[in-house]
């Protein structure tokens, strides 16, 4: 019904789309022949707040904390012991525990990037942007197995399923070796890039629908108002979101790595 | 706002240069992109690495330190104070014992004593009541030798009156008393039984 009055009135609404991730033609600045992007220059901003946060809460650290270092060893602390010290044990986490601190709250600034007013816009929906922390997350822990196990040993160790006949083998060490090297860089950089990309879209979607709903008047005065509704509904959904895939991602991380320091199992 | 914005601009844009600027797909792979994430991360990576990590580190040890140095010196001083606390009860229980033996040395003293007053006591007494004694026996002999002798003296000058004989020589005169005395002794004796 919609479609068809929507349609008579000749005003066709633009549905969001990759469209409105595509930035390439509409950079921000350019900086010696390179077109400048707004997710570039939130990366930049991101890491800066991330940066700034935590060397503020640090530089003056004190056995009685004050409220900013306190805030500060608050977030370091959780992510050092509840997904560091819990998931890589306590032996070995400590000399990974910035890498996954930085991980977590480089991720946990530019996804709610896209709730913060003036930005809206979540860095990692740029696919290649995800697909570089996937790759460097991928390197990490390969190099960690590596270094641990020997090259040989460390195969040996992520493809070959301990507890199984030999029988088995064949079917099974392809299969281990497809899903703990192959496909984990690929899930990585898909989970965080698409969860990004479809929370900003239905956020897109839900407004700018309702706007174009209640300027075309008549049942859009009463569906407008609703679309805008749920677009804060899905606000809050997103932000638990954004959280929650920043923080699977370094979780995914810890995981791997404590993984590939295992002994054999 | 500025995201609307942002996407009238990009619609507008696309719509502007069709076939132009084709959409690209949002799986697209751009270089630019892929290495300024890794550069701007690595960055990061160091700078948490280089600044924040290890001071957290370092307070994180030293307030370990520090709460378990507060733990050790409260259970040494309680250590102490329990040793303490000890030793007072030790010398406390000692106190008690010394003052219970003294209490009972003093009561062995005080009946010694009480025994050798009573000694002593009953011995005086025995012996005042024995010079008593002797001192009426002697006052008793001195009586009886000096009422012998008048009794001598009274008899023999009653019988020299009477017989007329001097009885003045001194041996037949004491012969005469001491045989009148023992004749009177004698008959005292015989009559004693029923005068007495």
């Amino acid at each position: 019904m919609f479609g068809i009055t929507m349609a008579a009135s000749g005003d066709e609404f633009v549905a969001p789309g990759p469209n409105s991730f595509d930035f390439d033609a509409v950079p921000l600045f350019h900086l010696g022949g390179l077109a400048v992007t707004k997710p570039m220059v939130q990366l930049l901003l991101g890491a800066l707040v991330v940066f700034v946060f935590f060397y503020a809460a640090a530089r003056r650290a004190t056995l009685v904390p004050g409220r900013l270092q306190f805030a500060g060893e608050a977030a370091y602390g959780m992510v050092r012991n509840s997904i560091g010290r819990d998931i890589i044990g306590s032996r070995d986490f400590l000399k990974f525990v910035p890498y996954l601190v930085t991980i977590f709250f480089f991720l946990l600034v530019n996804n709610a990037f896209a709730s913060i007013p003036a930005i809206q816009f979540p860095t990692f929906s740029r696919a290649s942007m995800a697909y570089a922390l996937a790759a460097l997350s991928w390197v990490i822990y390969n190099a960690v197995g590596i270094h641990k196990h020997g090259f040989i040993g460390y195969l040996k160790l992520q493809s070959v399923p301990s507890g199984v006949s030999p029988a088995m083998y064949p079917l099974l060490v392809p299969l281990e070796f497809f899903s703990n090297i192959l496909v984990r860089p690929a899930t990585l950089a898909l989970r965080l890039f698409a969860n990004m990309f479809a929370g900003h879209l239905l956020l897109i979607l839900f407004s700018t629908g309702g706007l174009f709903l209640i300027e075309y008047g008549g049942v859009g005065y009463v569906a407008g108002p609703l679309a805008w509704v749920l677009a804060i509904a899905i606000s809050f959904l997103e932000l638990l979101v954004q959280f929650l895939q920043a923080y699977v991602f370094t979780l995914l991380n810890a995981m791997y790595i404590s993984g590939a320091l295992a002994d054999e199992h | 706002m500025q995201n609307l914005i942002l996407l009238s601009d990009t619609t507008e844009h696309t719509e502007g240069t069709e076939g132009g600027h084709a959409p690209e797909n949002p799986l697209g792979f751009v270089p630019v992109e892929f290495v300024l994430s890794l550069v701007v991360f690595g960055l990061l990576l160091f700078l948490i690495w280089k600044f924040v990590a290890p001071r957290f580190e370092q307070t994180f040890a030293e307030r370990t330190q520090a709460i378990e140095g507060g733990i050790a010196a409260a259970e040494t001083k309680q250590a102490e104070a329990d040793a303490k606390l000890a030793e007072l009860e030790q010398r406390l229980s000692e106190a008690r014992h010394e003052a219970a033996r003294i209490r009972e040395e003093a009561r062995e003293q005080g009946a010694q004593i009480v025994a050798e007053m009573r000694e002593q006591a009953q011995a005086e007494s025995s012996r005042i009541v024995e010079h008593g004694k002797s001192q009426i026996e002697a006052e008793r002999q001195q009586a009886v030798t000096s009422l012998r002798a008048e009794v001598g003296a009274l008899a023999t000058g009653l019988a020299g009156r009477i017989v007329g004989e001097s009885l003045d020589d001194e041996a037949r005169q004491s012969r005469v008393v001491e045989r009148f005395l023992a004749d009177l002794e004698a008959q005292d004796g015989a009559t004693s039984g029923s005068v007495n």
